[in-house]
């Protein structure tokens, strides 16, 4: 038993390793793509592209992101109680999950799911997370939906990580660095080219949620072992100690039997 | 002499960053030859090969899709996809090249059509990319 929530320990310790690194390789490209809107949104004043203005919310969708896999402490639930939460105050909501359990949880409790993406291992590609974010930018630009939001766990440390909810779209444009602007000559027009790499920063934003769910799954499954190791450890203290107290309690009794057996001979 | 930065990322990773005195990239409007103190320009990127030369050295990689980013010092380069030509895997880019004309000779869809023109594009795109550096290297 110790040895089996041992093994899975190291199992995840080794996974939170590679889930780390690759949270990490997905960031430069995060931020060089928030810099570059940041300055096009920064110049580009008269174009109004649909994720860019907040229109009346009349339905909403959300994206939760969720471990395929239980095991992992409190980590599904918790981001299970800040979807409900979402999901329960506003208008009408719909879901769009990213990873088995929170499907199954939700399906459960009959709230419309209108896409699903799980079971997409530990390292998922862009290429398998695209289709839950194609499937919200359509329904966003279709005008089925008004809102779309995100709930993932984000991965702080070894010890904590946090269940976020954050708006997706209309896409809150990152704030510019300081320093000198720079005024690009677009090719084709401004327009055109705002309008590709809006939905591609949508896109990121995702895949380094589901990235950073994956780090904090399995940095939550560590410590779940973790404990489950100790406990059993535990456990087995106990058990040790009432085994020797029953063995003792045996030994003395036979010790006796024969004592008083011997005594009753030599008596008669 | 003036250098530029370049930086070739996608959301899986960096690919790669450092100096270079000139490098030529597939603008979604045309090949675009860049030197230091370009205007500032800001263009989607189309199927093809990377170049980078510094000190007569040159790198090529292949990328598909994203952005290409000019400042006057400076090239990022985000792609939807992005390797170096050494790191291109040759049967896998003819496997993928075969299946897409296999495909395109069959009765498609004008989808189907298109995602699989778009397919062959890469898959020969990688592969002239791959077949370039051999060349270069002997």
């Amino acid at each position: 038993m110790q040895q089996i929530t041992k093994a899975q320990e190291a199992v995840a310790a080794s996974r939170l390793r590679k889930a780390q690194n690759r949270a990490t390789a997905a960031r430069p490209y995060a931020d060089r793509m928030a810099e570059v809107l940041a300055e096009v949104a920064s110049r580009v004043s008269s174009y109004r592209h649909p994720f860019l203005v907040p229109r009346e919310v009349r339905k909403r969708l959300l994206i939760l992101v969720s471990a395929d896999r239980g095991l992992a402490g409190g980590l599904n639930v918790n981001a299970f109680r800040v979807a409900h939460r979402y999901l329960s105050q506003g208008p009408p909501a719909s879901l769009d999950t990213i990873g088995r359990k929170g499907r199954d949880y939700f399906r459960r409790l009959q709230i419309p799911i209108i896409s699903d993406v799980s079971q997409f291992g530990d390292w998922p590609g862009l290429r398998e997370i695209l289709p839950a974010v194609t499937v919200a930018i359509d329904e966003y630009l279709a005008g089925n939906v008004d809102e779309v939001a995100l709930v993932y766990t984000r991965f702080l440390s070894v010890s904590r990580q946090v269940p976020t909810v954050a708006t997706l779209i209309p896409v809150k444009v990152p704030e510019r660095k300081e320093g000198p602007r720079v005024d690009y000559l677009y090719e084709p027009e401004a327009e055109e080219v705002l309008s590709q790499l809006l939905p591609r920063y949508v896109e990121a934003q995702v895949y380094a949620a589901v990235l950073d769910n994956k780090a904090s799954e399995q940095a939550a499954r560590m410590i779940a072992m973790r404990n489950a190791t100790d406990n059993a450890g535990e456990l087995i203290e106990d058990l040790t100690l009432l085994r020797n107290k029953v063995r003792q309690a045996t030994i003395t009794k036979e010790l006796m039997e024969v004592v008083g057996g011997a005594e009753a001979l030599a008596a008669g | 002499m003036a250098k530029l930065n370049v930086d070739i990322v996608t959301v899986e990773g960096r690919r790669f960053q450092g100096e270079a005195d000139f490098v030529v990239a597939p603008g979604s409007e045309g090949q675009l030859g860049i030197l230091p103190h370009h205007i500032p320009l800001l263009t989607p990127l189309a199927t093809g090969s990377v170049k980078v030369r510094n000190n007569n050295e040159e790198q090529f990689f292949f990328v598909s899709g994203g952005f290409l980013e000019v400042r006057p010092d400076q090239v990022t380069i985000l792609a939807d996809a992005a390797e170096r030509a050494e790191d291109i895997d040759e049967s896998r880019a003819e496997e993928a090249r075969r299946r897409a004309q296999s495909l395109l000779e069959q009765r498609l869809s004008a989808a189907d059509a298109a995602a699989a023109s778009v397919a062959l594009a890469r898959a020969e795109s990688r592969l002239r990319i791959a077949e370039l550096r051999r060349r270069r290297r002997t």
